[in-house]
């Protein structure tokens, strides 16, 4: 885990096998989506984390049904929200036999032609 | 103080050829029928949203083509909330002598305006555009996620949820503008194509054409008069990986709000008029409501709790399950019925006592909260 006050950390959405949070300064929170400001004290000082991708599934669900055309070949896929060791919660794509509860870690697969997070049981 | 003097909504399913200004105007000319108003007595406007026209002016667009002249007229758009939202703005607006007779008026050809797919397409972008769109979910998909949470923490089952589409579609069976009346089982429910586990087809509600709206007012009219007793919101996130629980939301906050300014109790609630996007919908907000306990929605629902000749009538025109979906004047049609109900037009599905209703919309994924209570005086 590297905190870099000041510099932004590239991360999956940008294509980077990485998956990264942000932290205030001033208050601690830590949050997912990123943003230039703590959006509980509206404090400017805010760090990027790189999270180590270990964590718990919150909830999950087997999508049957694509929301595009350029998916219909991926289905069915489990949609996965994730409970992240350090504080924040964020959704990715899972192994299939995932259930809530399990103790999970992070790796990458590509979705469409796109990098995206991609969590297995942690043994 | 305010007053629903007007009520209209057309069939809902699939209508062709039927524009979403053709469906805005039926259903406002149904309700200015009801209330007995003609077009220029109306001096406030506020209209929904349509996927099939989206326009920066929708409600300017509606009164040119209507022909009306308010003093007061916008759109709103809060996602499913939207149709509670203007009703508790309309209330506002006339208690504050701004307008005199509000027209809500929603309606949209979502099913034969874009197709089914593109309409599945347009409603999955209200997701993170970053970091849930690429992921591919769909809105039963954030559904379906709250689904295995609300029902691991609970101990609910799959068949109990699908109590709750069972009992909508007997309600609809009943009402002659629904957009499904063939009746279904539990077995039906749990045989249905699977969408987002643990959704299934029966537990979503369909993809509909349709228009609904109401007339809110300042003074009463003959007869049996409904009043808007209180309203209140709460408004805790939009996206559904930013949800502080996917367990406990804004309703309950919504409607304690709502309750403190109708200073009226729970138990003294009636009929109820519940947003049921998906059967897990009406399930959490039936329970965080306080409308009956954690996990006995669909317990509550097969022991005839929620019929239409039960103790607490839900949704008795059949709901979104099953009357049918078009967007914003999808909930309108629930405040629609209400209305019907609390004046004894309802027909064969008329319920015994609809003297006080408590109304519960919800917009985004569980994200955005309104609640209104109504009140029939005679």
């Amino acid at each position: 885990m590297s905190a870099v006050s000041g510099r932004r950390l590239a991360d999956w959405t940008q294509g980077t096998e990485a998956i990264v949070y942000q932290r205030c300064s001033g208050c601690g929170r830590v949050w997912y989506f990123r943003r230039g400001f703590c959006p509980r004290c509206g404090a400017e000082r805010v760090e990027d984390h790189l999270a180590s991708g270990r964590g718990v599934v919150h909830a999950a669900t087997m999508v049957h049904r694509a929301p595009v055309a350029a998916l219909a070949a991926a289905i069915p896929y489990l949609v996965i929200l994730v409970d992240a060791e350090e504080g924040f919660r964020l959704m990715a794509h899972g192994e299939r036999e995932l259930a809530i509860g399990d103790a999970v870690e992070a790796g990458f697969t590509h979705l469409a032609g796109r990098l995206i997070p991609y969590f297995r049981r942690r043994g | 103080m305010s007053w629903i003097t007007g009520v209209g909504l057309t069939a809902f399913g699939r209508l062709e050829g039927r524009t979403t200004l053709d469906l805005m105007a039926e259903a406002a000319s149904a309700a200015l029928s009801d209330a007995g108003l003609e077009r220029r007595e109306v001096d406030g406007v506020l209209c929904g949203y349509s996927t099939t026209l989206p326009h920066l002016m929708l409600a300017t667009v509606f009164c040119e083509h209507f022909g009306l002249e308010p003093s007061y007229a916008h759109g709103m758009q809060v996602g499913g909330a939207t149709g509670f939202a203007m009703a508790m703005l309309a209330h506002t607006l006339v208690e504050a002598g701004i307008a005199r007779h509000v027209l809500i008026v929603a309606g949209e050809n979502r099913l034969t305006g874009q197709g089914r797919q593109s309409a599945v397409e347009t409603l999955a972008q209200v997701g993170h555009p970053q970091y849930e769109v690429p992921l591919g979910p769909t809105i039963p998909a954030y559904y379906g996620l709250v689904a295995s949470r609300y029902m691991h923490e609970h101990g609910i089952a799959e068949a109990e949820l699908a109590e709750l589409a069972v009992l909508m579609r007997r309600h609809a069976a009943m009402h002659p503008g629904a957009q499904f009346k063939e009746p279904i089982t539990v077995a039906d429910v749990l045989a249905s194509r699977p969408i987002a586990a643990p959704l299934k087809l029966l537990d979503c509600c369909p993809v509909s054409d349709g228009g609904a709206a109401f007339v809110v007012s300042r003074e009463r009219t003959e007869g049996a008069g409904i009043r808007v007793r209180g309203c209140g919101q709460a408004h805790t996130h939009q996206h559904v990986s930013a949800a502080a629980s996917l367990t406990e939301f804004g309703a309950r906050t919504a409607m304690e709000r709502a309750r403190a300014t109708a200073k009226v109790a729970l138990k003294d609630v009636r009929y109820a008029a519940i947003y049921d996007s998906f059967t897990v919908t009406l399930a959490i907000l039936l329970e965080e409501l306080g409308l009956c306990g954690r996990g006995e929605a669909g317990e509550l629902a097969r022991a005839g709790h929620f019929s239409y000749d039960g103790a607490l009538p839900v949704n008795t025109h059949g709901g979104l399950l099953s009357y049918g979906h078009c967007g914003v004047g999808g909930a309108i049609a629930h405040l629609v019925e209400t209305a019907v109900q609390m004046t004894g037009r309802a027909g064969a599905r008329q319920v015994k006592d609809a003297s006080l209703a408590l109304l519960h919309g919800d917009g985004g994924i569980m994200s955005s909260h309104v609640s209104l209570f109504l009140e029939r005086v005679r």
